[in-house]
């Protein structure tokens, strides 16, 4: 190899280790004993590995309800935004009606309407249809998704119209025809969406600190924002709170990230 | 109007549900922002609706005249004037380092330096207050390592901002980062063939066949992250709780603390629309700039 060569991929590799460097440290912080992150030089790794800070923030903090609260509201989410989602989006591509392109350019524009703006209203109009402080209201948001219309169309653009005319000839229903033919070729597209809502509901901040008061129903990020205000000092805990937050959400992208990054892309640079 | 065919009425059952949602849950509560900023919306109203009073433009020039809300005004710029730049500069050097002919394992160094986007805000935010940590920090730590004294990250005004700027970059710029990378694939072989045939050296082949062909991304680039940073919140929220002395107190910092920690929902209200308009106007400042800038 030429020296350019390996001084790039070395320079890479530092790259990509300063950038993790941030997650690393949190995991080799969260098992140290009690203090011992707070001395200095800052220690890298963990003189003796100790699971006794996950310990307390399940046995004493109650964190499992949180992390129970955050998996069931992101797979609520998700597969509301799905059953809301899924239909528009391919009948935006596929279907014909009057009024499909005026009504799609309405939601595109729209898009560049930041949410935090009705904010204010739609928590005053939950509070008088009793939905705050509640699953429900926390939920609300994810039901008006217009990117995830957005990026079904994109896809179901590409479906072939024989087949969904086959479909017609054979006598079935409109209806018949998206569960039976359209929805197993929007698979991939069915995964990315899923994957941008559960990660995108399970990383919310704003909407879940404003819309539940009720401590019980707190997400993680909410209980861990509050945790971190009692604890500033214990930074071993606070690090294994950390964890328990954003691990489930970094495993499920390491897992699924070929549609992660695809839907990514796609519904960037074709629009 | 004619009547709807069956198949059309088919086709709105389709949409409708999300339309309805979209109506209900969006538009609606966007468009009853403007009403409410022109109310005096506030703990009373919230307990008897007979309370509420129209106040015309009186929560705007109540609000332009409190010192605390030109400051985190200002604040904000500061996040959007030093942000952008930054993340743009970041995700493209990346995205170049990534497109590379002879990297090897690209998979695997694109997965690393996404990570930080997938991870939850909050969280992160508790890692980087630590990271940041004037005595333990690591970062304290690497600068000592090369003589420069402690910065005390979150807890001085001049360097609270910039130290918050650092996380939010990190966090960000992998999802910029993709989209440059696709824009960089896509850019054709042929150019870059035809400019090292005209001995054209590196920064020369960036400025005349990259720079150019990327440029659509760019703008793209720019305007998600404008509107990105015109709306921190839950940075300082965790890391600084708006301090020291109120510097890190952005404007939707400001919206939620007046809106849900005071109730007055009208002010809060004026203050989203503000929001949204200066985000309008520097998206659409930009969008003119290029215009023109591709016209000459």
């Amino acid at each position: 190899m030429k020296p350019g060569v390996i001084i790039l991929n070395i320079g890479a590799a530092l790259v990509a280790l300063l950038v993790l460097s941030p997650l690393l440290w949190m995991v080799a912080v969260s098992l140290m004993a009690t203090g011992e992150a707070s001395t200095f030089p800052p220690p890298i790794l963990p003189h003796a590995p100790t699971f006794e800070h996950y310990r307390t923030l399940f046995v004493d903090y109650g964190i499992g309800r949180y992390l129970l609260n955050s998996a069931l509201l992101a797979s609520l989410a998700t597969i509301l935004a799905l059953l809301f989602t899924l239909p528009a989006g391919y009948a935006f591509a596929k279907l014909r009606f009057r009024g499909r392109e005026r009504v799609f350019q309405a939601l595109v524009a729209a898009l560049v309407i930041p949410g935090q703006i009705g904010m204010l209203p739609l928590f005053l109009l939950l509070k008088s249809m009793g939905l705050v402080n509640s699953y429900a209201g926390a939920l609300v948001p994810w039901l008006a998704g217009i990117f995830g219309i957005f990026l079904v169309r994109q896809y179901a653009l590409s479906i072939p119209e024989e087949m969904i005319e086959a479909g017609r000839v054979d006598g079935a229903s409109e209806w018949q025809i998206f569960t039976r033919i359209v929805l197993p070729t929007l698979r991939p597209v069915i995964v990315t969406l899923a994957l941008f809502v559960f990660l995108g509901s399970w990383n919310d901040f704003i909407w879940p600190l404003i819309v539940l008061s009720d401590q019980s129903l707190y997400t993680l990020p909410v209980a861990l924002a509050a945790l971190s205000r009692e604890h500033v000092q214990d930074n071993e805990l606070m690090m294994a709170g950390s964890v328990v937050t954003t691990m489930p959400v970094l495993i499920l992208f390491l897992a699924l990230q070929r549609y992660y990054l695809g839907g990514l892309t796609a519904g960037s640079v074709k629009g | 109007m004619s009547a709807l065919t069956s198949r059309e009425r088919t086709a709105w059952s389709f949409v409708a549900p999300a339309l309805i949602a979209i109506g209900l849950f969006f538009a609606l509560p966007t468009i009853a922002a403007l009403f409410l900023s022109l109310t005096d919306f506030d703990i009373y109203a919230v307990a008897d609706l007979r309370n509420l009073r129209f106040v015309g433009l009186g929560n705007y020039t109540s609000l332009f005249a409190r010192p605390l809300f030109w400051q985190a005004l200002g604040t904000t710029m500061w996040f959007v004037v030093f942000g952008v730049p930054a993340t743009v500069i970041a995700s493209l050097a990346a995205a170049l380092l990534l497109n590379a002919k002879t990297l090897r394992w690209k998979p695997l160094w694109r997965l690393a330096l996404f990570a930080p986007f997938v991870t939850t805000l909050v969280a992160t935010a508790v890692v980087w207050r630590y990271l940041l940590h004037t005595r333990y920090g690591l970062i304290n730590y690497a600068l000592g390592s090369v003589g420069i004294a402690p910065v005390d990250w979150l807890g001085s005004p001049h360097a609270a901002i910039p130290a918050i700027l650092i996380f939010v970059v990190w966090k960000t710029f992998g999802y910029n980062m993709i989209i440059f990378l696709t824009a960089l694939q896509t850019t054709s072989a042929d150019l870059y063939e035809a400019a090292r045939i005209d001995g054209a050296g590196w920064w020369t082949q960036f400025r005349h066949v990259t720079l150019p062909a990327i440029g659509p991304t760019l703008l793209l680039v720019s305007i998600l992250s404008i509107a990105g940073f015109f709306q921190i919140f839950a940075e300082p929220y965790v890391m600084t709780l708006g301090g020291p002395a109120q510097s890190t107190v952005t404007v939707l910092y400001f919206m939620f603390e007046e809106g849900f920690k005071w109730w007055n929902l009208g002010t809060a209200s004026a203050v989203a629309v503000i929001l949204f308009v200066l985000i309008l106007i520097v998206t659409l400042i930009q969008l003119r700039l290029t215009r023109e800038k591709s016209d000459a």
